[in-house]
């Protein structure tokens, strides 16, 4: 197996990288860089280790070519090296990740995903209230990687701040059994697209063909994340199999004001991309948007409603809060 | 009435599903099975996720039906936590319509 790690690759441009993981042999692993420079989301370095992780469960070399690029030492701080357990074969300028990074991280189970959300603060040196959708969209990932994927690997993610930008991007990976196959179980879908399209839907999930899910499983978590992202008026992707699913930036920012009726999907569909095996989701979010979380939550609250054909004319009963 | 402190088991963002399901069986449906009112105290708790407060009520609102709801109270929540349990009861409601 080769994976070639292009000079850029970012979800806006993600197919190119996407295209350069070949799947000729599971001998071995051999990873080779641009030579001049790199910048990566976070997805990519999740990937990446997600298939090294698989090699190395397996006892199969990872060969990792010299890195040459001035942006080598990224790999470094993002912990690629580390978590493949290969030389990077220069000298590491030590980088601490306080402030930047969350670094590449394997999530077998719950315990390893409170550690992880507890460090996304210090860490990333956001403020509590900007760690709020951060650490709930891992949350959300990281858990249907553990409940559905079956992955061997458990879920690879890690988090980046990108100053010049002001946002935080998002990657989880995983090397499971797909979006489809979670959801071909109870769901009659033909296609990788198509099941990625069902799974987006809120109150749809693998483990029910009832609307509004289990006592365990409610089939809105992809549903909030993506729409995190609308609101922050940044990019979404999910691939699985050989679909991806990119939500792109809305055209005009979304007034949260005006209810669910700006809340259409501007989005890119691909199939026939070289198949995936398991589940990539990655995300960007701004920094710069003004409203807190909990607006942003009410702005949710109206679409999912709206989207599940709420019955006209039956209120519902409202919780009590004292 | 019977009072469940979630904090110092969640910590200050609740996501733990499978705790949440442990408390649902453990704690709120015994005491909700005789008669007794149950104050879910969310004081301290920054967020939740849909996911925790789903594991958590929505199965008790399935099987005993949305009166259940006058008798489990909500206290202390800040106004995401509200509008996460909001949305759960709501989506709750709208299942249980489509499925009768």
């Amino acid at each position: 197996m080769h994976i070639e790690i292009p000079n850029s690759a970012f979800i806006g441009n993600i197919e190119g990288f996407l295209r350069n993981i070949f799947y000729d042999t599971n001998e071995s692993l051999n990873i080779t860089s641009n030579p001049k420079w790199m910048s990566l989301h976070p997805v990519v370095t999740c990937m990446i280790s997600a298939i090294g992780l698989e090699f190395i469960d397996n006892q199969k070399k990872i060969f990792f070519e010299p890195v040459t690029a001035k942006s080598r030492n990224y790999l470094s701080a993002i912990g690629l090296f580390k978590i493949l357990n290969v030389d990077p074969g220069f000298q590491i300028a030590e980088h601490e990740a306080t402030g930047r990074y969350i670094p590449l991280t394997r999530i077998k189970n719950a315990n390893q995903l409170k550690d992880f959300i507890n460090e996304i603060v210090p860490l990333l040196h956001t403020t509590p209230e900007q760690a709020d959708p951060i650490k709930y969209i891992i949350s959300e990932l990281v858990r249907n990687v553990l409940e559905h994927s079956r992955s061997k690997v458990g879920a690879v993610a890690c988090a980046q701040y990108f100053k010049k930008t002001n946002r935080i991007s998002i990657g989880v990976a995983d090397r499971g059994i797909g979006i489809y196959s979670a959801m071909a179980k109870h769901h009659n879908v033909k296609s990788d697209l198509e099941a990625i399209n069902l799974a987006l839907k809120p109150g749809i999930t693998g483990t029910t063909n009832k609307v509004g899910g289990t006592e365990y499983n409610a089939g809105a978590g992809l549903f909030f994340t993506k729409s995190i992202a609308y609101v922050s008026k940044d990019y979404f992707m999910l691939y699985s199999g050989d679909s991806l699913y990119k939500q792109l930036k809305p055209k005009v920012t979304p007034q949260l004001d005006l209810g669910v009726e700006v809340f259409t999907d501007r989005a890119t569909k691909k199939e026939k991309l070289p198949k995936w095996q398991g589940t990539a989701v990655g995300i960007d979010i701004s920094m710069d948007i003004n409203q807190d979380f909990s607006v942003l939550l009410e702005f949710i609250r109206k679409a999912y409603t709206i989207r599940l054909k709420k019955t006209k004319g039956i209120k519902n009963k409202k919780p009590k809060f004292i | 009435m019977t009072t469940i402190y979630l904090l110092g088991r969640t910590g200050d963002f609740a996501e733990n599903k499978d705790l949440a399901r442990e408390i649902r069986i453990k704690e709120i449906i015994p005491n909700l099975n005789k008669g007794e009112e149950v104050i879910l105290d969310f004081s301290g708790i920054n967020s939740a996720t849909q996911s925790f407060i789903h594991a958590l009520i929505s199965d008790i609102i399935r099987k005993k039906g949305v009166k259940v709801l006058d008798k489990i109270l909500f206290k202390n929540c800040n106004k995401k936590v509200q509008t996460i349990i909001s949305i759960v009861v709501d989506y709750v409601q709208d299942s249980l319509l489509e499925t009768n």
